[in-house]
């Protein structure tokens, strides 16, 4: 039995937060879910009404706030809007923390976090299993986007086209790394983060080619861990903690000037979300979370606004390459410009703009694993955009992104590549 | 609160995924942007056809279940407070453009259809449709005719009134009535479309709206008037007037909301001013050239300290956010905002800017106020925290006083926000209690059972 009156009082925790929401409907205009589902429910201000209620025991269905609240892609684009300037961001995610964790979570995403994203060993031993034995269940979809789909029927995968697992993992190709600054002066940290590690390792490469072509030194630890994204999402603060103490204990012993991730979500989180969770942590590791967060930059913007990459005057080449900006890279950071630079800078692409670049592609973590009809209306809208712009490649700073177009492109047989803007950048490097 | 076979009933109109029961669904739909309590209502149904939205009001009448229509919520008098017995019927899923006439220069649209958006679409057609609330991102067309929206280009081209040729609606009874036209002229019968205008969904359900277009205009060309005494700045509205230049937008800023935006913004706003207007002439290039400079130097002779006029789309867009910061600016100071409408005769501004700020000072409360000058139409806003019930009462005597000073001075009650439930108890004070009589006996008589969106305007 739920105790209604025990769920409010932490709840009540955020009504300073949530008083400042003045019900104005603006979050309406931006919110990639409100427009494909049309129901106030889905949209911020029907959340916040909801918690509201439930921290005054003004409504009794905790679970049906529950599934409303986890509805939600986390995109941003409502608190980049918001006349009041509500903190959405920070109040959901603490909401999910104080509901998920009273009303308990899934048992698949408990085995997911506390069994697996906390032991690395034992996760990357999973995934290297599982890389043997996808074939058994997954063929190959298109070979242009390198994308899968199931062999049989799956609940947990439906009709999607997935980025298969890696046959070599980046951890496994680059096990560590240590070199000095070069020319350029500087030296760097790498967080692969998992999707780059365990499905796009080109793009860790690349990442590591531009550093070196460029004499930024880099230190690569061996024991990184997830950055704790889907745990701090899902309401599993124990998980996240861990993750970030695993993270903090392997960055301690490198000196650098800057962490680099070419992930936009691990960038925001470990920038904005590490840094306003770490009051139960030990001085010691809340010093380094702070070192860390203060620390780390997008690799795009590292190149561009650090090391001094400059876009071409003119393309010399016709691949047309358009540009998606991540939700966390431009709403959460307001890293936009930079990712177009690198695309610009290698003068066999033409890069072109294409419609509503900055709306949310879907995709949203475990939004898409939980809510995916909605899911894919919102990135069908992407990939038509993308078609518009009759680019040939399309490129993204975030893998989850990177999924996500894949998926929508490829179910299509569309013939777009789907790449980061490193990768585009990399290749004009000799 | 429903049978089993009501629902059912709903449900076989609508389909099952389009009636929302669960507490989580309804609870989100209890309130809309005015500063009132919610009221969560017995459910809410979402119609995606024009059939489905006539059967789902007959349906509610047959059974004698409150029926409130709305679209995305955005009103600030409480137009879209449920009663918790009935439905919220939700217009959102009927938002077809139907057709955009560039020749005879209309549009017809569903009630669902974002302003904004159509704003967009008419823009494409080459076409203009001008009135532009603020909420417009969001707004419905059909709650900007339920409400007769107003916005910031009234003085010049009008509120949603002006542009309303024809409304088609469902009576209570789930009949469709149509009324209005597609020509420009149009005398025949009781003029039941302009009775449908401001009704706040009293007296039917809008099925179709038929919206005057007008071309655009050619240019246009912004200034900023800088004044140290706010009553130069409303008699600078007034001489501007006088001098038979109607600009498309006029507006003022109080002393407190330029304090606020330029903390908000740092934009470099004149934070001594006791006031700013802000104001844009539009229309053949020519004549927007020769009334900008007429329009500077009657700000100067009307002791501006300082006239700015953008040289360009830069400049003219840097000017016009700072008027679209004031109510962000405002709305972060303190956690809840009250944003009234009193509106006054433009020669009545300084009296009433006056009043405002002596109400405010009496009740201790802290107020920005900004608005249309042009059309008289002020937005006295409230900073104060709805959890703090004391403070909460004197905001709430604050507002009766100002709407007591504003029909004082030959106001009204509202110049764009309609009257809802939270100034249904002002409406005879403003009219008559014949008046009152009359709508009741409209009311009465259309609705007999008292379907239609209760309480709202005259009251339960």
């Amino acid at each position: 039995m739920i105790d209604l009156h025990k769920l409010a009082a932490m709840l009540q925790e955020l009504d300073d937060q949530m008083v400042t929401c003045m019900k104005c409907g603006m979050c309406q205009a931006v919110c990639p879910v409100f427009r494909e589902t049309l129901r106030e429910a889905d949209v911020t201000r029907g959340k916040i009404a909801l918690l509201e209620n439930l921290a005054h025991e003004m409504v009794a269905d905790a679970h049906g706030v529950q599934e409303k609240l986890n509805k939600c892609l986390l995109c941003g684009s409502c608190q980049a809007n918001c006349p009041s300037g509500v903190t959405v961001i920070d109040i959901f995610i603490k909401a999910r923390i104080i509901v998920n964790s009273y009303l308990g979570l899934p048992a698949a995403k408990k085995v997911i976090f506390k069994g697996m994203l906390t032991r690395p060993r034992l996760f990357n031993a999973l995934v290297a299993m599982g890389e043997k034995f996808q074939g058994l269940f997954s063929r190959p979809a298109d070979e242009l986007l390198g994308s899968s789909c199931s062999k049989v029927m799956s609940p947990l995968i439906g009709d999607r086209h997935f980025l298969p697992l890696a046959e070599k993992p980046l951890r496994m190709r680059v096990p560590e790394l240590n070199t000095p600054a070069g020319r350029s002066g500087l030296k760097v940290a790498f967080f692969p983060g998992c999707v780059i590690d365990k499905m796009l390792p080109r793009i860790g490469e690349a990442v590591l080619k531009v550093l070196d072509y460029h004499g930024v030194g880099v230190y690569l630890p061996p024991a990184q861990a997830c950055c704790g994204i889907p745990a701090v999402s899902s309401g599993d603060s124990e998980s996240f903690e861990k993750l970030v103490r695993l993270n903090a204990r392997a960055f301690a012993r490198g000196e650098f000037d800057y962490l680099v991730t070419a992930c936009a979500t691990c960038t925001a989180t470990i920038k904005e979300i590490w840094p306003k969770f770490m009051d139960a942590y030990p001085p010691g590791v809340q010093t380094m979370v702070r070192k860390l967060a203060d620390k780390t930059m997008d690799i795009n913007q590292f190149l561009v606004d650090r090391v001094g990459v400059r876009s071409q005057p003119a393309p010399t080449g016709g691949r047309r390459v358009t540009y998606h900006d991540p939700c966390h890279l431009k709403k959460s950071l307001g890293v936009s410009a930079q990712p177009r630079t690198l695309l610009q800078a290698n003068p066999a692409f033409n890069f072109v703009e294409m419609n509503e670049a900055d709306q949310c592609c879907g995709n949203g973590g475990t939004f898409n694993l939980q809510h995916y009809a909605v899911s894919k209306k919102i990135g069908d809208r992407k990939r038509g955009n993308i078609l518009a712009s009759k680019a040939e490649v399309v490129a993204t700073g975030c893998p989850a992104c990177m999924m996500q177009m894949t998926d929508m492109l490829s179910q299509h047989g569309d013939r777009v590549q789907v790449c980061h803007p490193v990768e585009i950048y990399a290749q004009a490097l000799k | 609160m429903f049978s089993n076979a009501l629902i059912k009933e709903f449900k076989a109109i609508v389909g099952k995924q389009n009636v929302l029961q669960k507490e989580a669904d309804r609870q989100a739909y209890a309130y809309d942007a005015a500063v009132l309590d919610p009221v969560v209502p017995a459910m809410a149904v979402c119609p995606t056809t024009s059939e489905e939205l006539g059967k789902v009001v007959r349906l509610c009448n047959e059974n004698g279940i409150p029926l409130t229509p709305r679209g995305s919520g955005t009103n600030l008098s409480g137009g879209t407070i449920p009663e918790k017995k009935g439905i919220v019927l939700l217009t959102n899923a009927l938002n077809k453009i139907i057709e955009i006439n560039a020749q005879d220069l209309y549009a017809v649209i569903q009630p669902g259809v974002v302003t904004a958006q159509f704003a967009a679409e008419v823009a494409r057609h080459g076409l203009f449709y001008p009135p532009d609330p603020g909420s417009m991102a969001v707004s419905t067309l059909g709650g900007n005719v339920a409400e007769n929206a107003g916005g910031l280009r009234g003085l010049k081209y009008g509120v949603t009134k002006d542009y309303v040729m024809g409304v088609d609606f469902f009576d209570v009874t789930g009949e469709l009535v149509k009324s209005g036209s597609r020509t420009v002229k149009c005398v025949t019968g009781l003029n039941l479309s302009a009775l449908q205008v401001a009704s706040e969904g009293i007296l039917g359900v809008f099925n179709e709206i038929v919206l005057k277009l007008v071309p655009p205009p050619a240019a246009n060309k912004a200034m900023m008037a800088v004044f140290d005494d706010i009553d130069k700045a409303s008699e600078t509205v007034a001489a501007i007037i006088a001098a038979h230049i109607v600009p498309c937008t006029l507006e003022i800023l109080d002393n407190s909301t330029i304090k606020y935006v330029e903390d908000y913004t740092r934009a470099g706003m004149p934070v001594t001013a006791q006031a700013i207007l802000l104001i844009e002439v539009d229309g053949h290039p020519a004549q927007v050239a020769e009334e900008a400079e007429k329009v500077v130097s009657i700000c100067k002779t009307a002791g501006a300290v300082d006239v700015q006029a953008a040289r360009d789309e830069a400049e003219r867009n840097k000017l016009w956010e700072a008027r679209r910061a004031a109510l962000p600016a405002l709305a972060r100071a303190r956690p809840t905002t009250v944003l009234e409408d009193a509106t006054v005769p433009r020669s009545q501004i300084p009296a009433m800017i006056r009043a405002i700020n002596e109400i405010a000072k009496k009740h201790r409360l802290e107020v920005g106020t900004f608005g249309h000058a042009g059309d008289g139409n002020l937005h006295p806003t409230i900073l104060c925290d709805k959890r703090d019930t004391r403070e909460f009462e004197r905001v709430e005597q604050a507002v009766d006083e100002i709407f007591d000073v504003a029909l004082s001075l030959k106001g009204t009650l509202s110049g764009e926000h309609g009257i809802g439930l939270a100034k249904a108890k002002w409406l005879e004070k403003e009219t008559s209690a014949a008046t009152i009589a009359y709508a009741r006996a409209l009311k009465t008589a259309v609705d007999p059972k008292g379907i239609l969106n209760p309480g709202k305007i005259i009251g339960g």
